[in-house]
Protein backbone atom coordinates (compact mmCIF):
# COMPACT_ATOMS: atom_id res chain seq x y z
CA UNK A 1 0.00 0.00 0.00
CA UNK A 2 1.27 3.51 -0.77
CA UNK A 3 1.79 5.83 2.16
CA UNK A 4 -1.20 7.94 1.04
CA UNK A 5 -3.46 4.88 1.12
CA UNK A 6 -2.04 3.94 4.50
CA UNK A 7 -3.07 7.34 5.85
CA UNK A 8 -6.55 7.01 4.32
CA UNK A 9 -6.87 3.55 5.90
CA UNK A 10 -5.82 4.98 9.26
CA UNK A 11 -8.46 7.72 8.96
CA UNK A 12 -11.10 5.09 8.17
CA UNK A 13 -10.01 3.02 11.16
CA UNK A 14 -10.07 6.06 13.47
CA UNK A 15 -13.61 6.92 12.38
CA UNK A 16 -14.98 3.35 12.51
CA UNK A 17 -13.35 2.54 15.86
CA UNK A 18 -14.64 5.75 17.44
CA UNK A 19 -18.10 5.09 16.02
CA UNK A 20 -18.29 1.68 17.73
CA UNK A 21 -17.30 3.26 21.05
CA UNK A 22 -19.59 6.28 20.88
CA UNK A 23 -22.58 4.32 19.54
CA UNK A 24 -24.47 3.67 22.80
CA UNK A 25 -23.94 7.27 23.90
CA UNK A 26 -25.39 8.61 20.64
CA UNK A 27 -28.55 6.58 20.72
CA UNK A 28 -29.21 5.59 24.28
CA UNK A 29 -27.88 8.43 26.40
CA UNK A 30 -31.10 8.84 28.33
CA UNK A 31 -33.79 6.38 27.25
CA UNK A 32 -33.33 2.65 27.67
CA UNK A 33 -32.45 0.64 24.53
CA UNK A 34 -35.06 -1.87 23.32
CA UNK A 35 -34.83 -5.43 24.61
CA UNK A 36 -33.69 -6.79 21.26
CA UNK A 37 -30.54 -4.61 21.39
CA UNK A 38 -29.71 -6.03 24.81
CA UNK A 39 -30.25 -9.56 23.52
CA UNK A 40 -27.93 -9.08 20.53
CA UNK A 41 -25.49 -7.12 22.71
CA UNK A 42 -25.35 -9.93 25.22
CA UNK A 43 -24.89 -12.85 22.83
CA UNK A 44 -22.92 -11.28 19.97
CA UNK A 45 -19.49 -11.29 21.69
CA UNK A 46 -19.09 -15.13 21.68
CA UNK A 47 -20.34 -15.25 18.09
CA UNK A 48 -17.89 -12.61 16.88
CA UNK A 49 -14.93 -14.07 18.77
CA UNK A 50 -15.60 -17.54 17.32
CA UNK A 51 -15.76 -16.03 13.83
CA UNK A 52 -12.53 -14.08 14.40
CA UNK A 53 -10.64 -17.19 15.52
CA UNK A 54 -11.65 -18.90 12.28
CA UNK A 55 -10.81 -15.73 10.31
CA UNK A 56 -7.29 -15.74 11.77
CA UNK A 57 -6.78 -19.38 10.77
CA UNK A 58 -8.23 -19.02 7.26
CA UNK A 59 -4.85 -18.82 5.53
CA UNK A 60 -3.53 -22.11 6.92
CA UNK A 61 -2.56 -24.47 4.11
CA UNK A 62 -3.92 -27.91 4.93
CA UNK A 63 -3.03 -29.51 1.63
CA UNK A 64 0.77 -29.58 1.75
CA UNK A 65 3.65 -29.94 4.20
CA UNK A 66 3.41 -29.23 7.11
CA UNK A 67 -0.37 -29.73 6.72
CA UNK A 68 -1.32 -27.03 9.23
CA UNK A 69 0.48 -28.84 12.06
CA UNK A 70 2.37 -25.68 13.14
CA UNK A 71 -0.92 -23.88 13.70
CA UNK A 72 -2.67 -26.86 15.30
CA UNK A 73 0.15 -27.31 17.81
CA UNK A 74 0.24 -23.58 18.62
CA UNK A 75 -3.55 -23.41 19.05
CA UNK A 76 -3.45 -26.44 21.33
CA UNK A 77 -0.66 -24.83 23.34
CA UNK A 78 -2.67 -21.60 23.85
CA UNK A 79 -5.64 -23.65 25.07
CA UNK A 80 -3.57 -25.79 27.44
CA UNK A 81 -1.60 -22.87 28.89
CA UNK A 82 -4.74 -20.86 29.37
CA UNK A 83 -6.81 -23.64 30.93
CA UNK A 84 -3.98 -24.47 33.34
CA UNK A 85 -2.69 -21.06 34.39
CA UNK A 86 -5.31 -18.65 33.11
CA UNK A 87 -2.68 -15.95 32.68
CA UNK A 88 -3.44 -14.27 29.32
CA UNK A 89 0.10 -12.95 28.86
CA UNK A 90 1.65 -16.36 29.41
CA UNK A 91 -0.88 -18.06 27.10
CA UNK A 92 -0.43 -15.53 24.30
CA UNK A 93 3.31 -15.10 24.40
CA UNK A 94 4.21 -18.66 25.33
CA UNK A 95 2.32 -20.01 22.33
CA UNK A 96 3.45 -17.22 19.98
CA UNK A 97 7.14 -17.73 20.79
CA UNK A 98 6.76 -21.46 20.26
CA UNK A 99 4.93 -20.88 16.98
CA UNK A 100 7.69 -18.51 15.83
CA UNK A 101 10.22 -21.22 16.59
CA UNK A 102 8.16 -23.78 14.62
CA UNK A 103 7.76 -21.66 11.47
CA UNK A 104 11.23 -20.14 11.51
CA UNK A 105 13.07 -23.41 12.05
CA UNK A 106 10.59 -25.32 9.84
CA UNK A 107 11.36 -28.27 12.13
CA UNK A 108 8.13 -30.10 11.25
CA UNK A 109 8.78 -29.91 7.50
CA UNK A 110 11.63 -32.36 7.92
CA UNK A 111 9.54 -34.74 9.99
CA UNK A 112 6.43 -34.88 7.82
CA UNK B 1 -22.09 17.03 39.25
CA UNK B 2 -19.74 18.44 36.66
CA UNK B 3 -15.99 18.40 37.02
CA UNK B 4 -14.20 21.31 35.41
CA UNK B 5 -10.95 20.67 33.58
CA UNK B 6 -9.59 23.78 35.24
CA UNK B 7 -10.15 22.15 38.58
CA UNK B 8 -6.95 21.16 40.35
CA UNK B 9 -5.46 17.77 39.60
CA UNK B 10 -6.19 15.26 42.34
CA UNK B 11 -2.82 13.57 42.84
CA UNK B 12 -4.34 10.96 45.11
CA UNK B 13 -6.63 9.93 42.26
CA UNK B 14 -3.63 9.80 39.94
CA UNK B 15 -1.58 7.62 42.30
CA UNK B 16 -4.47 5.21 42.85
CA UNK B 17 -5.02 5.00 39.08
CA UNK B 18 -1.32 4.23 38.62
CA UNK B 19 -1.58 1.37 41.09
CA UNK B 20 -4.85 0.05 39.66
CA UNK B 21 -3.56 0.03 36.09
CA UNK B 22 -0.30 -1.84 36.74
CA UNK B 23 -1.46 -5.16 35.21
CA UNK B 24 -2.46 -3.29 32.05
CA UNK B 25 1.00 -1.69 32.00
CA UNK B 26 2.68 -5.09 31.53
CA UNK B 27 0.09 -6.36 29.09
CA UNK B 28 0.00 -3.28 26.87
CA UNK B 29 3.75 -2.85 26.89
CA UNK B 30 4.24 -6.42 25.65
CA UNK B 31 1.52 -6.37 22.99
CA UNK B 32 2.45 -2.79 22.02
CA UNK B 33 6.08 -3.79 21.43
CA UNK B 34 4.94 -6.70 19.25
CA UNK B 35 2.78 -4.28 17.24
CA UNK B 36 5.63 -1.80 16.78
CA UNK B 37 7.97 -4.57 15.62
CA UNK B 38 5.42 -5.92 13.13
CA UNK B 39 4.78 -2.49 11.64
CA UNK B 40 8.47 -1.65 11.36
CA UNK B 41 9.19 -5.08 9.90
CA UNK B 42 6.53 -4.49 7.22
CA UNK B 43 8.62 -1.51 6.11
CA UNK B 44 6.71 1.42 7.57
CA UNK B 45 8.25 4.38 9.45
CA UNK B 46 8.34 4.35 13.26
CA UNK B 47 6.14 7.46 13.62
CA UNK B 48 3.25 5.53 12.04
CA UNK B 49 3.17 3.41 15.21
CA UNK B 50 2.86 6.62 17.22
CA UNK B 51 0.10 8.05 15.00
CA UNK B 52 -1.89 4.80 15.05
CA UNK B 53 -1.58 4.21 18.78
CA UNK B 54 -2.57 7.79 19.58
CA UNK B 55 -5.51 8.11 17.18
CA UNK B 56 -6.87 4.60 16.52
CA UNK B 57 -5.96 3.02 19.87
CA UNK B 58 -7.31 -0.49 19.33
CA UNK B 59 -5.07 -3.51 19.86
CA UNK B 60 -6.56 -6.11 17.55
CA UNK B 61 -7.50 -3.44 15.00
CA UNK B 62 -3.93 -2.16 14.76
CA UNK B 63 -2.48 -5.68 14.35
CA UNK B 64 -4.90 -6.32 11.52
CA UNK B 65 -4.01 -2.92 10.01
CA UNK B 66 -0.45 -4.09 9.39
CA UNK B 67 -1.97 -6.90 7.34
CA UNK B 68 -4.13 -4.42 5.38
CA UNK B 69 -1.06 -2.33 4.52
CA UNK B 70 1.06 -5.24 3.33
CA UNK B 71 -1.76 -7.03 1.47
CA UNK B 72 -2.96 -3.81 -0.16
CA UNK B 73 -6.50 -4.32 1.17
CA UNK B 74 -9.28 -2.17 -0.28
CA UNK B 75 -10.94 0.51 1.87
CA UNK B 76 -14.21 -1.42 2.13
CA UNK B 77 -12.36 -4.36 3.68
CA UNK B 78 -10.51 -1.98 6.04
CA UNK B 79 -13.80 -0.48 7.21
CA UNK B 80 -15.65 -3.82 7.53
CA UNK B 81 -12.91 -5.69 9.36
CA UNK B 82 -12.28 -2.74 11.71
CA UNK B 83 -15.99 -2.53 12.42
CA UNK B 84 -16.22 -6.26 13.13
CA UNK B 85 -13.22 -6.53 15.45
CA UNK B 86 -14.48 -3.51 17.38
CA UNK B 87 -18.14 -4.50 17.27
CA UNK B 88 -18.05 -5.58 20.90
CA UNK B 89 -17.33 -1.98 21.94
CA UNK B 90 -20.87 -1.05 20.96
CA UNK B 91 -22.20 -2.66 24.12
CA UNK B 92 -19.42 -1.58 26.51
CA UNK B 93 -20.81 1.92 26.90
CA UNK B 94 -24.15 0.56 28.09
CA UNK B 95 -22.64 -0.25 31.48
CA UNK B 96 -20.68 2.99 31.89
CA UNK B 97 -23.22 5.80 31.51
CA UNK B 98 -23.07 6.83 35.18
CA UNK B 99 -19.32 6.62 35.58
CA UNK B 100 -18.64 8.60 32.41
CA UNK B 101 -21.01 11.35 33.49
CA UNK B 102 -18.81 11.89 36.54
CA UNK B 103 -15.88 12.83 34.33
CA UNK B 104 -17.59 15.96 33.01
CA UNK B 105 -15.78 17.55 30.10
CA UNK B 106 -13.38 14.63 29.89
CA UNK B 107 -16.23 12.34 28.79
CA UNK B 108 -15.38 12.43 25.04
CA UNK B 109 -11.89 11.13 25.85
CA UNK B 110 -13.38 8.41 28.07
CA UNK B 111 -15.52 7.24 25.14
CA UNK B 112 -12.61 7.40 22.68
CA UNK B 113 -10.30 5.39 24.95
CA UNK B 114 -12.73 2.61 25.85
CA UNK B 115 -10.65 -0.50 25.11
CA UNK B 116 -11.25 -4.03 26.47
CA UNK B 117 -8.75 -3.52 29.28
CA UNK B 118 -10.01 -0.07 30.27
CA UNK B 119 -13.57 -1.40 30.23
CA UNK B 120 -12.53 -4.33 32.40
CA UNK B 121 -10.84 -2.05 34.94
CA UNK B 122 -13.58 0.57 35.03
CA UNK B 123 -16.37 -1.95 35.52
CA UNK B 124 -14.55 -3.95 38.19
CA UNK B 125 -12.81 -1.34 40.41
CA UNK B 126 -14.33 -0.47 43.74
CA UNK B 127 -15.33 3.17 43.88
CA UNK B 128 -12.71 4.99 45.92
CA UNK B 129 -13.69 7.11 48.90
CA UNK B 130 -12.66 10.75 49.43
CA UNK B 131 -10.92 11.15 46.12
CA UNK B 132 -12.18 12.64 42.87
CA UNK B 133 -13.89 9.67 41.16
CA UNK B 134 -14.11 11.35 37.78
CA UNK B 135 -10.39 12.03 37.76
CA UNK B 136 -9.64 8.51 39.00
CA UNK B 137 -11.51 7.02 36.01
CA UNK B 138 -9.87 9.52 33.66
CA UNK B 139 -6.35 8.73 34.85
CA UNK B 140 -6.96 4.99 34.45
CA UNK B 141 -8.00 5.58 30.83
CA UNK B 142 -5.14 8.00 30.13
CA UNK B 143 -2.43 5.84 31.72
CA UNK B 144 -3.62 2.77 29.81
CA UNK B 145 -3.28 4.62 26.52
CA UNK B 146 0.11 5.94 27.58
CA UNK B 147 1.34 2.34 28.15
CA UNK B 148 0.02 1.30 24.76
CA UNK B 149 1.69 4.22 22.93
CA UNK B 150 4.94 3.59 24.81
CA UNK B 151 4.96 -0.11 23.84
CA UNK B 152 4.33 0.66 20.17
CA UNK B 153 7.12 3.24 20.11
CA UNK B 154 9.62 0.93 21.82
CA UNK B 155 8.82 -1.85 19.34
CA UNK B 156 9.02 0.40 16.28
CA UNK B 157 12.26 2.07 17.35
CA UNK B 158 13.89 -1.19 18.47
CA UNK B 159 12.93 -2.61 15.07
CA UNK B 160 14.88 0.19 13.36
CA UNK B 161 18.10 -0.65 15.15
CA UNK B 162 18.15 -4.42 14.99
CA UNK B 163 16.76 -6.98 12.67
CA UNK B 164 14.47 -9.38 14.43
CA UNK B 165 12.91 -12.21 12.51
CA UNK B 166 9.24 -11.55 13.19
CA UNK B 167 7.92 -14.44 11.09
CA UNK B 168 5.09 -16.01 13.08
CA UNK B 169 4.74 -13.06 15.46
CA UNK B 170 1.29 -12.33 14.06
CA UNK B 171 0.12 -15.51 15.78
CA UNK B 172 -0.15 -13.29 18.89
CA UNK B 173 -3.45 -11.99 17.52
CA UNK B 174 -4.82 -15.50 16.94
CA UNK B 175 -3.72 -16.44 20.46
CA UNK B 176 -5.41 -13.33 21.87
CA UNK B 177 -8.72 -14.28 20.25
CA UNK B 178 -8.42 -17.89 21.47
CA UNK B 179 -7.84 -16.62 25.02
CA UNK B 180 -10.92 -14.41 24.71
CA UNK B 181 -12.87 -17.39 23.37
CA UNK B 182 -11.92 -19.53 26.38
CA UNK B 183 -12.89 -16.72 28.74
CA UNK B 184 -16.27 -16.46 27.03
CA UNK B 185 -16.84 -20.21 27.14
CA UNK B 186 -16.43 -19.87 30.90
CA UNK B 187 -18.81 -16.93 31.24
CA UNK B 188 -21.72 -18.21 29.12
CA UNK B 189 -23.76 -21.24 30.05
CA UNK B 190 -25.23 -21.68 26.57
CA UNK B 191 -23.03 -22.97 23.74
CA UNK B 192 -25.46 -22.04 20.95
CA UNK B 193 -23.86 -18.65 20.06
CA UNK B 194 -20.45 -20.35 19.63
CA UNK B 195 -21.95 -22.95 17.29
CA UNK B 196 -23.77 -20.26 15.33
CA UNK B 197 -20.55 -18.24 14.90
CA UNK B 198 -18.49 -21.27 13.93
CA UNK B 199 -21.10 -22.59 11.53
CA UNK B 200 -21.65 -19.24 9.80
CA UNK B 201 -17.89 -18.61 9.49
CA UNK B 202 -17.28 -21.98 7.80
CA UNK B 203 -20.28 -21.53 5.50
CA UNK B 204 -19.10 -17.99 4.65
CA UNK B 205 -15.65 -19.26 3.64
CA UNK B 206 -17.23 -21.99 1.50
CA UNK B 207 -19.79 -19.69 -0.13
CA UNK B 208 -18.01 -16.37 -0.74
CA UNK B 209 -14.36 -17.17 -0.07
CA UNK B 210 -12.02 -16.36 2.77
CA UNK B 211 -11.20 -12.74 1.89
CA UNK B 212 -14.70 -11.38 2.34
CA UNK B 213 -16.10 -13.92 4.77
CA UNK B 214 -16.44 -11.64 7.80
CA UNK B 215 -19.41 -9.49 6.86
CA UNK B 216 -21.44 -12.43 5.56
CA UNK B 217 -20.61 -14.51 8.64
CA UNK B 218 -21.65 -11.79 11.10
CA UNK B 219 -24.89 -10.85 9.34
CA UNK B 220 -26.00 -14.46 8.96
CA UNK B 221 -25.07 -15.08 12.61
CA UNK B 222 -27.21 -12.18 13.83
CA UNK B 223 -30.15 -13.54 11.84
CA UNK B 224 -29.62 -17.00 13.32
CA UNK B 225 -29.28 -15.53 16.82
CA UNK B 226 -32.63 -13.78 16.42
CA UNK B 227 -34.27 -16.90 14.99
CA UNK B 228 -33.02 -19.02 17.91
CA UNK B 229 -33.64 -16.25 20.45
CA UNK B 230 -35.98 -18.12 22.74
CA UNK B 231 -33.93 -21.31 22.72
CA UNK B 232 -30.77 -19.37 23.56
CA UNK B 233 -32.34 -17.54 26.49
CA UNK B 234 -33.83 -20.78 27.80
CA UNK B 235 -30.57 -22.70 27.30
CA UNK B 236 -28.57 -20.01 29.09
CA UNK B 237 -30.72 -20.33 32.20
CA UNK B 238 -30.55 -24.09 32.60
Amino acid sequence: MTLTNVYISILIMVAVTFFTRVFPFLFYGHNKPPKIIFFVGKYIPPVVITILVIYCLKDVTWGRVPYGFNEMIAVLLVVMLHVWWRNPLLSIFGATLFYMYLVQSAVLNGLL
Amino acid sequence: MMVSVKQRIDFKAMRLALKTSTPVFFGYLAIGIAFGLLLKDAGYPWYLALIMSVFIYAGAGQYLAVGFFTNNANFIEVATVTFLVNFRHMVYGLSLFDKFNMTGRLKPYMIFSLTDETYALLTSVKDPVDINKGQFYFFIALLNQFYWVLGGLIGAIAGSFMTINTKGLDFALTALFIVLLIEQLKSYHTRIPFFIGGFCAVVAIAVIGKENMLLFAVISSIIMLLVCRERIIEDDLN
